[in-house]
């Protein structure tokens, strides 16, 4: 066996939060390695729906989330490249007067955190988003958010990175890391072994099986988020919209890309296998899907659909993902099963994490990310 | 038994063949093609009203057009036929059917797919130009609507359906300024001891190309075309001869094609195992002699596994259907199978024949400038794959996908997937096998968002 090659961190899983992480070591100094076991940002975070949405969100999760949104807004300039974000505002609606109420109360909870969301009801709403079907009661804007596209992004923080500075490593599959003494041993099959100080496992849905072997397991699941995008037309649907329902089917979402495709997801969640790594549609959810994009614009009904995807995703059960230090062995971090809604999150964990691994604390609060919420005593 | 369903996609020559087949066993399989009537491509019908006899519309092929037409008639409700509906997707057992904007689903025991071709092409500067149709689009506005796709047409490309193309336009009365052939004599000859595994088909190419030299219309080959002139629409054709001198045919209307693809969408939406073919320099579904694929219970037949031209589609057609019944436990004679299999064994020396003699033009590909478009649905250029390939490291064509939206469209690659995979290959420096294939994605063709499920 050759010698490891040895850098101060180790990241291991070249996804957005990977890639990310990986980015804003190099520009605290830090020498990082990141071990990808295939292409950069080629799982969730190359296949998702790219919506950079704040509102909606768990509470305590919103620092994160504005910290992510300051990133997004200056990504072109950090990185060099244009991964098509822009805030064209997000736009929740909902089809029940009963549901106004819960709209009303998350706009004055995240006021709080600096988050400030405009309630539209009725006419204005429509006024203001002609395309609404007739049944949208009331809709929160929340003007500066936005959307990006998913399949630059990570790779453009990974070639970044790499510019920077970084040692990025592709089609390097991470099949064991031991920690001896004060440094782990990272082996890979194909790409050689690393050693550093410090690892942290970004590693998505695969995150679990590298946790596990350092005693702390955690009950994720892999599901594939079921998407869809119909064939372009005239650029029109400037925000990015979802429906706020009772009913988990009826949570549609969509958004208007510049070349004037509508990309679609929600509802219905599909199999994802990340034994062979793929994730499906299934075609009945697609089906499913149709009426609910009538329902919030029907003219979208004019439309075909040309594709349809998948891409596989890390659930816990309380919604919310794993962050922060582990909670038994030192030197080791996590960040992973970001439960549907990371891609927005993403560069905001890359840089709270490398502020946590170069400084050992943030300035953003992730406790309610600890893995240590797991821990069986 | 009877109550096994054999699903069969495709009422060609291939798809009828195989229930007809399927049938004579006692089942009735269920037959679904998108088109308006069977027929497939080759043995295309014309629309209802339309009454020219078989003998215009198909030529030396009437007899057995008209023989597969009779044979798909002669199953009447022994079949369960439901034409105008698409397979989009096939998801568990299931086949995902859309008849205008309402979907249904099919459960089957077999699922035979005889879904046929498509043009390959391999675009150039210009070719999105109105009045640039595919060969065999140019074909199908003659066969089907009994129109020609201009005044003065021009022919462009290479492959068995250049001089047909060519020789039914110009016996119906069309004017055909030119046929340009990008494959050389030299090759022709060179094909022949293999072309010969099927004197019959030798003959009849052999044929057309006499007959257009007699009929005076200019037939060039050897060439290599440059650019599609025009502003809104086509007005002429720039190429260079074999001899290396610049020519300029005016037209406004031009058929492009360099022989044909598999449609193979539906394989892939079945998981079957797809493995490299060097003579289509396409990747195909693996399939064994009978065309069985690697996913149980689903079989290939015709056009749609390997180009063999309808001969043999009718052929693979019995032969797949056998290797269905045999699988759902109907006793099939060994001496049936052993028959089908001898009778395909020339066609597939054919087939390399054919591409000796007309080979896809892979060379073009490095020689497109950086603006020519390649995806025209998302109006990626070549310029566009080479940047992704050396700028953003795209090492196959999924990945210069993401990157570039190459092959996102309307076509979802259909038309661009072979010209892209090859600029990429040249771009990177590696073979065309190294780039891989485009993963295939429901719906096969576009699904309208004002689809209801059947009740
Ligand atoms: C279809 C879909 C739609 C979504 N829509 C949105 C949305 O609109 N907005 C939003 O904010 N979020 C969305 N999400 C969620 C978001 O995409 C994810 O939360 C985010 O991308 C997760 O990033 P990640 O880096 O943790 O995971 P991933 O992108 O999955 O990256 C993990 C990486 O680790 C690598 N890896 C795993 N094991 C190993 C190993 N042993 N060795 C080496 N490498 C390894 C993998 O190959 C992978 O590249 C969506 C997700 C999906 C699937
Ligand atoms: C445009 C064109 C013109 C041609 N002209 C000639 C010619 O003149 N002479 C010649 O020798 N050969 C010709 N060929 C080649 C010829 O098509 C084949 O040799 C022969 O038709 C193959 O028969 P097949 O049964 O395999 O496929 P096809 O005859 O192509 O039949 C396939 C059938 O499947 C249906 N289908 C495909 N996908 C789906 C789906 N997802 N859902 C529902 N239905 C589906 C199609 O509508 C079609 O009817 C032509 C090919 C093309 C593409």
């Amino acid at each position: 066996m050759s010698t490891p090659v040895a850098a101060d961190v180790i990241v291991v899983g070249g996804g957005i939060m990977g890639a990310a992480t990986a980015f804003f070591l190099r520009q605290r100094g830090v020498k990082v390695v990141l071990l990808e076991r295939g292409l950069v940002g080629q799982q969730a975070s190359g296949t998702n729906f790219g919506n950079v949405r704040r509102q909606g969100r768990f509470l305590p999760q919103v620092p994160l989330a504005n910290r992510s949104r300051g990133i997004w807004g200056r990504l072109n300039e950090l990185l060099g490249e244009d991964a098509e974000f822009i805030a064209t505002g997000h736009v929740r609606v909902c089809f029940r007067d009963e549901e106004v109420g819960g709209l009303e109360a998350h706009a004055a909870a995240v006021r709080e955190y600096g988050l400030d969301l405009e309630i539209l009801s009725g006419n204005a709403l429509r006024d203001r988003f002609p395309f609404l079907a007739p049944g949208a009661v009331a809709g929160s804007f929340s003007p500066l958010d936005g959307h990006a596209n998913p399949r630059l992004a990570a790779p453009a923080f990974g070639r970044a990175a790499l510019r920077a500075g970084a040692t990025v490593v592709e089609n390097a599959d991470v099949v064991g890391i031991e920690k001896t003494g004060d440094d782990f041993l990272v082996e890979t099959v194909g790409a050689g072994s690393y050693r550093a100080p410090v690892v942290q496992i970004s590693a998505g849905v695969w995150g679990g099986v590298l946790s596990a072997r350092f005693g702390e397991p955690v009950p994720i699941v892999a599901r594939g988020p079921q998407m869809g995008v119909t064939e372009p037309m005239p650029y029109r649907i400037t925000p990015v919209v979802g429906v706020y329902s009772s009913v988990p089917e009826e949570g549609i979402y969509f958004r208007q890309v510049k070349r004037g495709n509508i990309v679609w997801g929600g509802g219905w969640r599909g199999p994802a296998l990340p034994d062979i790594q793929r994730a499906y549609v299934d075609p009945m959810n697609t089906l499913r899907q149709l009426p609910m994009l009538r329902r919030v614009a029907p003219a979208l009904g004019a439309l075909r659909t040309i594709r349809t995807w998948s891409g596989i995703e890390g659930y816990l059960p309380d919604d919310i993902p794993i962050m922060g230090p582990s909670g038994k062995v030192p030197g080791l971090f996590y960040a992973f099963g970001f439960c549907g809604h990371g891609f927005q999150l993403g560069p905001g964990v890359g840089d709270v994490m490398a502020e946590l691994i170069a400084t050992g604390t943030t300035s953003t609060p992730i406790a309610p990310f600890s893995i240590t919420r797991f821990a069986t005593p | 038994m009877a109550d096994r369903t054999v699903l069969i996609v495709g009422a060609g020559p291939a798809g009828t063949r195989a229930a007809e087949r399927v049938a004579a066993a006692g089942l009735r399989p269920v037959v679904v093609d998108e088109a308006a009537a069977n027929g497939g491509q080759i043995y295309r019908r014309q629309p209802a009203g339309f009454r020219r006899p078989a003998q215009t519309l198909y030529g030396f092929e009437s007899g057995k057009a008209v023989a597969v037409h009779g044979a798909f008639a002669a199953l009447g409700d022994r079949i369960d036929y439901r034409p105008l509906t698409l397979v989009w997707h096939l998801w568990e057992s299931e086949a995902h059917l859309l008849t205008g904007t309402t979907a249904s689903r099919q459960q089957y025991d077999a699922l035979i797919l005889a879904t046929g071709a498509t043009d390959r092409i391999m675009p150039l500067p210009g070719w999105t130009l109105p009045g640039v149709f595919s060969l065999g689009a140019a074909q199908i506005a003659l066969k089907a609507q009994g129109c020609a796709i201009g005044s003065r047409v021009v022919l462009l490309g290479t492959g068995p359906l250049l001089p047909l193309v060519a020789y039914q336009y110009a016996r119906a009365g069309a004017t055909v300024a030119a046929v340009l052939d990008t494959s050389t004599l030299g090759a022709a000859i060179r094909a022949l001891p293999a072309l010969a595994a099927r004197p019959g088909m030798l003959a009849k190419g052999l044929y057309y190309t006499a007959w257009l030299l007699k009929a005076g219309i200019p037939f060039h080959r050897g060439i290599t075309p440059t650019a599609i002139e025009g502003t809104d629409g086509v007005a002429a054709i720039r190429y260079r001869t074999a001899d290396g001198i610049e020519r300029q045919v005016a037209c406004d209307a031009i058929g492009l094609g360099y022989g044909l693809r598999s449609e193979t969408q539906l394989a892939d939406l079945a998981r079957c195992d797809f493995a490299f073919d060097a003579v289509a320099r396409q990747w195909l579904p693996a399939t064994d002699a009978d065309g069985r694929t690697s996913t149980p219970g689903v079989y290939l037949a015709g056009d749609g596994a390997r180009i063999l031209g309808a001969d043999a589609a009718e052929i693979a057609g019995k032969l797949a259907a056998c290797a269905a019944l045999q699988d759902l436990g109907i006793a099939v004679p060994d001496a049936e199978m052993a028959a089908y299999r001898a009778a395909l064994a020339p066609m597939d020396r054919f087939r390399v024949g054919l591409d000796t003699a007309y080979p896809w033009p892979a060379h073009f590909a490095a020689g497109l400038p950086d603006t020519a478009v390649v995806c025209r649905c998302e109006c990626i250029t070549a310029g566009d794959i080479r940047d992704v390939a050396r700028e953003k490291g795209a090492p196959e064509v999924n990945r210069a996908k993401a990157f570039s939206r190459l092959g996102m469209g309307r076509c979802q690659g259909r038309m661009c997937g072979a010209a892209g995979a090859e600029v990429l290959a040249d771009a990177l420096g590696v073979r065309l096998e190294e780039v891989g294939r485009l993963r295939g994605q429901g719906p096969v063709k576009p699904l309208p968002l004002a689809t209801g499920i059947a009740p």
